[in-house]
């Protein structure tokens, strides 16, 4: 069965302190969706509202049509995965899997079985008489994942899986969590401080901030059409320049920056301008040219990235990043100008 | 590569180990000796003194009583110290930070005062069985050992292996008795072993609590040797060691002596 989870408008606070604020999230059936920020944003907060150890200060959780927000924990039958595995120590890797089934008073001989399919279905069947010390963090992982997936639960939930793994276990783990997820149709709530693992693996990302949720959205669009200034810093624009317009002409734009230079933008690739607007590119959506069209600025600091060579700017609107070609490496201290790929660029308002 | 130990350690050490060891010994030869007062070393060798202590009724009723006291208080201390170690460590953040130190107050106040004052409170104020109010002394003086070892062992306790349990589907108590209380278990025998031998070695708060008919082993030795001075209190000791050695022989072979001091 697949359903979704509907969190409605959740305040919760830590002692006297608010962690989040009118926090609203709709998972749908079978989907995964992941929330991503630095610690402390209320990511692993929204999770353990879910879970049901901690109370909400207001609002309401709903998983499909059942209203979960004052239901016991234990109750909830949500499966967990985390971050330190939380295997039991003392239980061997079959009893750990067949741990929930035995809860739902499923019998021995039943709860042996599904209990080895699913140690069969993420490769760990030689183990099963294993105590967990005597695995690899990986296994570990493993033995969490199908101890949650055997109760087939309606939900399952993520909290930092693979933070405890080497970098190419990290891929690997993360590829077979989204093939056992599709493969089941679980909803799915994910959640990480890693960019990177987060648009691999969901269907829509939460970018969280200060307990709020800042965009959610397609992992594509984050990447491309960041609806503002915060989401923009973390996906990598490392420009934001604020600009105001000083002519219009149909879709073409003159807008000007701060000092007075200004710069032509077409509404045809970057979409409808406002009077005051800020441009977020990326080190690449700028390019290093001798001279021409573009924003005025002086050479600094020149890197050398592989496929191109980057510069530390100064402008009249600030410290800018930009890339230019292999082919042309520039001095220090000489003059340039930034000209912006609108196809890499963005428009976000003016924030107050 | 050979180390050279210095000449000046290994006199240290030997002294230090005889000051250890040369009480024990003493003991033993004492307990042996066939004379009618304490003696060392022993002259003659008799077994007399041993079988001296079991015709003496007051040594049987004070042991009895000791052990009882003991073990009641230990379990009592336990059943309350459990819980409160697991409070403690659960819910650090939300409790207030002096609530551990209430815990060890028994350690820290020193005895005496403390048996003096349970005496009138308890024995005087609320009138209470000399045997219960002995129990309420014992369980009070050894529950810092049950409260701050388990609390050790639940240091290193993961509680997310609880919530782990929870959101399978266990319920929080039964989660404690098939999760926790498996993973804590080297804390709890050893809070037993080290509250069990606190409350059998206890003088000071016994001294205060025990009443006209009813007293416990080490204050029967104490009072036997003012009154006779003879070798059965060192049999009586040899008797307590060989306990000790036996509590001792029991973890070893259960869990390995090394846990009692990690």
């Amino acid at each position: 069965m697949t359903v979704s989870l509907d969190i409605e408008s959740i305040t919760a606070h830590y002692g006297h302190t608010e962690v989040l604020k009118d926090l609203s999230l709709s998972v749908k059936a079978g989907e995964l969706v992941s929330l991503l920020g630095s610690s402390g944003c209320g990511k692993t907060t929204t999770l353990r509202l879910v879970a049901g150890f901690l109370p909400p200060t207001k609002g309401r959780i709903k998983l499909g049509d059942k209203d979960i927000t004052r239901l016991p924990a234990h109750t909830r039958n949500i499966g967990l995965v985390f971050q330190n595995y939380a295997l039991f120590p003392h239980l061997s890797v079959l009893e750990n899997v067949a741990f929930g089934l035995k809860q739902r008073s499923v019998g021995s001989s039943e709860r042996r079985k599904r209990a080895s399919e699913m140690l069969d279905r993420v490769g760990l069947s030689p183990y099963a008489e294993r105590l967990p010390a005597a695995l690899s963090g990986g296994q570990k992982q493993r033995v969490a994942l199908a101890r949650a997936l055997v109760i087939e639960p309606p939900l399952l939930m993520f909290d930092e899986p693979l933070s405890n793994l080497d970098a190419k276990l990290r891929i690997d783990m993360r590829v077979e969590i989204r093939k056992l997820q599709r493969a089941n149709g679980t909803t799915s709530l994910y959640v990480t401080h890693d960019q990177e693992e987060a648009f691999s693996i969901s269907d829509r990302v939460a970018i969280m901030n200060a307990g709020k949720i800042m965009q959610l959205d397609h992992p594509e669009v984050l990447y491309q059409r960041p609806a503002n200034a915060f989401v923009a810093r973390f996906v990598g624009f490392e420009n934001l320049i604020a600009m105001k317009v000083s002519e219009r002409d149909g879709d073409r734009v003159t807008a000007e920056v701060e000092g007075g230079s200004s710069i032509a933008l077409s509404q045809d690739s970057l979409g409808p301008i406002p009077d005051e607007f800020v441009l977020a590119a990326r080190a690449d959506g700028l390019s290093v040219r001798r001279s021409g069209e573009g924003l005025p600025v002086t050479l600094g600091l020149r890197t050398y990235l592989g496929r191109a060579y980057q510069y530390q700017c100064q402008s009249t609107a600030g410290d800018l990043v930009a890339n230019g070609p292999l082919s042309d490496p520039m001095e220090q201290g000489g003059s340039a100008v930034l000209a912006p790929h609108f196809e890499q660029c963005c428009i976000l308002p003016v924030e107050a | 590569m050979t180390y050279r130990i210095h000449p000046a350690l290994i006199v240290f050490a030997s002294i230090v180990f005889f000051f250890l060891l040369a009480p024990l010994v003493i003991i033993i030869g004492s307990a042996l000796s066939d004379t009618t007062y304490l003696t060392f070393p022993p002259r003659g060798l008799t077994l007399r003194w041993f079988e001296n202590i079991f015709e003496m009724s007051a040594f049987r009723r004070t042991a009895i009583t000791s052990f009882q006291l003991a073990f009641a208080g230990t379990a009592l201390s336990l059943l309350v110290g459990i819980p409160a170690a697991y409070a403690l460590n659960r819910y650090r953040i939300e409790l207030p930070s002096w609530l551990s130190t209430v815990y060890v107050l028994p350690i820290l106040v020193p005895e005496i005062v403390f048996g003096f004052s349970l005496m009138k409170s308890v024995t005087v104020g609320l009138e209470t069985p000399i045997f219960l109010t002995l129990l309420i002394g014992h369980a009070l003086l050894v529950l810092p050992y049950s409260v701050r070892v388990v609390s050790a062992s639940l240091a290193s306790f993961d509680f997310s292996i609880e919530e782990a349990a929870i959101s399978l589907g266990s319920p929080p108590l039964k989660t404690f008795f098939t999760i926790v209380l498996p993973n804590i278990r080297a804390g709890v025998i050893a809070a037993f072993i080290l509250a069990f031998i606190t409350s059998l070695n206890d003088v000071s708060v016994s001294l205060f609590l025990t009443g006209p008919g009813i007293s416990t082993l080490p204050i029967q030795i104490l009072a036997h040797m003012e009154q006779f001075f003879d070798p059965t209190i060192a049999s009586v000791s040899v008797l307590l060691m060989l306990v000790t050695v036996a509590v001792m022989a029991i973890v070893e072979a259960t869990l390995g002596l090394t846990f009692l001091t990690k």
